[in-house]
């Protein structure tokens, strides 16, 4: 027979060595995969760059921009109309971007707006993900009757298309709230709308994911021991069913971000005072005509980079994580 | 009632093979049922290993989810220590004292989570230890015991091999203190070198923790090596239930006959073997009668129409007509005929 005495210091002893060799997350995340293929993905490094750039000017934006867009204090209506890198006729002042009808300055502008876009982007992917993972994960793991409802709804939801329910909701909500409070919720029923038209792909994608995982061993030896089904669904399933959702969520962040601002080009969205990026864009296009493009064109391009390069991360996500495709 | 540490008996499961009811209501089908198992009754002695063998699709996996409690029963009962698993109370006490070995280690530990902290849930989940030191250092411990390094608990399991994967199982198992393991093939996932390794460290374990096992296979050489008990599973029912030597030494049962047949031997080179004969039927319409007749070259009429009892023969219990009538002699009759 074997010899299978075991010796209680020696173990300590090498537990103590294991536990100060073991590597940090920090080190394990620069050994993996992911943080490699990104190091040889120029795109991916690029449209990172990006993001970082618009992210820390649009949070930082009261440090950066040149005045508050949002305070009435701080504008001058002789400013308004001016050309970008030109001076103005009446006050000499010179904007990088030019100002717009109230004479509020474009770059000003687009960092306050980008913060809106972004923070309304990812709290509606946040909410968004939160629903469709719950009730994928339900769905998925309970099967049976419970399964068939929830993708039912959401089979049915898949059938509009999401900006129309998007619509829907932000009716309805702004019917919901008292008229003088519209303007200081606009921020929050817009979260809602959005991530209510876009749970139902985070709820597939994690619904099948479910579906492979809770039949593996691993999830039937937690049963065993008898662990709830809602931790083995938490602790177990979830942490394995994320990387699919990680690249929607990209994905669908850069989705929100235009959906934000498609809502708000539509007049639904943020009001003229606090404007986004689709605010803007809608505020600019009245004045395309007259000859006014930069309002219009900055704002645009500003959406048109943040929307592409978190798009093209997304991208370079879905590849990194799909081992059929190293 | 007898004192056996592991009571199974009159299992049956069967499971709604039914299509969905709208398309039965449209396609007017009736539903259909697939017995998994029917009336499988078997007795474990503490410390000792009865192993069931059968090919895909006996419904050997089942046998072992219905024990552990992954599967509810259909009809009959599972008595662990006197203690029946139907009883939600009982079951949930009996769950320390049991624990699970899988097939397939590649799919039984968590790629997400770190060794010790697989390792470590069954002794977090029922509590047994609180102090993080004392978890840890058990942790260390087991790691040990099953072969493996201390210091590997603050690996991932992507960091093993299918052989360390498999220790580390069983370590996971063992966490708990448990009495009694359910093996469902556990070494079928691995290559013969490290199926030998495994199989022995589970037969040092047995003798150094008293464990009793269930142990599911379909390999005969491995059951051989691990089993006390041996009971041979055919289509969902126990045919032949014989301790090791004898089953191996004089096959009963045809099925039995025709499986050891089948498993090459250097004894038996130059002889003209009788291949395994025929495929296992379609469980949601078995044949009448001994559901083993279409396969088996004694089969006659009664064969046929009558479905043939488990009945002991000089301590060994068998299920056929042929032996019972003693068209087919057994044992030594065997070796002197």
């Amino acid at each position: 027979m074997a010899d299978l005495s075991v010796d209680p210091d020696k173990v300590a002893q090498k537990l103590e060595a294991a536990k100060a060799e073991a590597p940090s997350l920090l080190t394990r995340l620069k050994r993996s995969d992911v943080w490699y293929s990104f190091t040889r993905s120029p795109v991916a490094i690029v449209a990172a760059i990006v993001v970082l750039v618009i992210v820390l000017a649009s949070v930082f934006a009261p440090l950066f921009a040149p005045q508050n867009p949002f305070n009435p204090a701080e504008l001058n209506l002789m400013d308004g109309f001016t050309p970008p890198m030109e001076p103005n006729q009446f006050t000499s002042a010179v904007y990088w971007l030019g100002t717009d009808d109230q004479g509020r300055d474009i770059f000003s502008t687009i960092l306050y707006g980008s913060r809106i876009s972004l923070f309304v982007g990812v709290s509606a992917v946040a909410l968004a993900m939160v629903i469709g993972i719950v009730l994928g994960l339900v769905a998925g793991y309970r099967g049976g009757w419970t399964d068939m409802i929830i993708m039912r709804i959401a089979d049915v939801q898949l059938t509009f298309p999401s900006i129309l329910i998007a619509l829907l909701v932000f009716g309805i909500a702004r019917g919901l709230v008292p008229p003088d409070m519209r303007n200081d919720l606009a921020v929050w029923i817009l979260i809602v709308s959005i991530a209510l038209s876009d749970w139902v792909q985070y709820a597939r994608t994690v619904r099948g994911a479910t579906l492979v995982e809770r039949n593996k061993e691993y999830v039937q030896a937690a049963r065993v021991i008898g662990v709830r089904p809602f931790a083995i669904m938490m602790r177990h399933v979830l942490p394995n069913v994320m990387g699919p959702v990680l690249v929607i969520a990209t994905i669908g962040l850069a989705l929100a971000i235009i959906a934000e601002a498609t809502l708000s080009f539509l007049g639904v969205g943020m009001p003229k005072t606090t404007p986004s990026l689709g605010t803007l864009i809608n505020t600019g296009q009245d004045f395309l005509f007259s000859g006014e493009w930069w309002i219009l064109l900055f704002p645009a391009l500003t959406l048109l980079a943040l929307a592409l390069s978190v798009n093209l991360l997304g991208d370079w996500l879905r590849d990194a994580l799909n081992p059929k495709l190293r | 009632m007898s004192g056996a540490f592991v009571e199974v008996e009159d299992l049956v499961k069967r499971f709604n093979v039914s299509k969905p009811w709208l398309n039965r209501v449209l396609e007017r089908l009736p539903e259909q049922t697939l017995t998994a198992v029917s009336g499988v009754s078997f007795e474990i002695e503490k410390g000792q290993t009865f192993a069931l063998v059968g090919e895909s699709g006996s419904g050997k996996s089942t046998v072992a989810k219905m024990v552990i409690g992954l599967l509810n029963p259909t009809d009959g009962t599972i008595r662990i220590d006197g203690r029946s698993t139907s009883d939600a109370a009982e079951a949930t006490a009996l769950r320390r004292r049991m624990q699970m070995i899988f097939q397939d280690p590649y799919a039984s530990l968590n790629p997400r989570w770190r060794i010790d902290k697989i390792i470590s849930e069954p002794i977090r989940v029922f509590g047994l230890l609180s102090d993080e030191a004392a978890i840890d250092r058990r942790v260390g411990e087991l790691l040990e015991l099953v072969g493996l390094d201390a210091r590997d608990a603050v690996k991932y399991p992507h960091e093993f091999s299918g052989g360390q994967r498999q220790r580390l199982c069983i370590a996971r198992a063992l966490s708990s203190n448990p009495e009694f393991l359910v093996c469902d093939e556990p070494t079928s996932a691995l290559d013969v070198s490290v199926q030998a390794q495994i199989l022995n460290l589970m037969r040092d374990l047995q003798d150094e923790l008293g464990l009793t096992y269930l142990f599911i296979s379909h390999n005969l050489a491995v059951v051989r090596y691990m089993a006390n008990r041996i009971g041979v599973l055919y289509l969902g029912g126990l045919v032949e239930i014989s301790d090791t030597k004898e089953l191996f030494t004089a096959p009963a049962h045809p099925y039995t006959r025709m499986l050891l047949d089948a498993v090459p031997s250097v004894a038996q080179v130059g002889r003209v073997r009788q291949p395994v004969q025929g495929e296992i039927p379609n469980p949601i319409n078995p044949p009448s009668g001994c559901v083993f007749h279409p396969r088996c070259p004694f089969a006659n009429d009664r064969c046929k129409a009558e479905v043939p009892a488990l009945k002991v023969h000089d301590g060994r219990s068998i299920a056929c007509h042929a032996v019972d009538e003693g068209r087919l002699p057994i044992g030594a009759e065997a070796a002197a005929a």
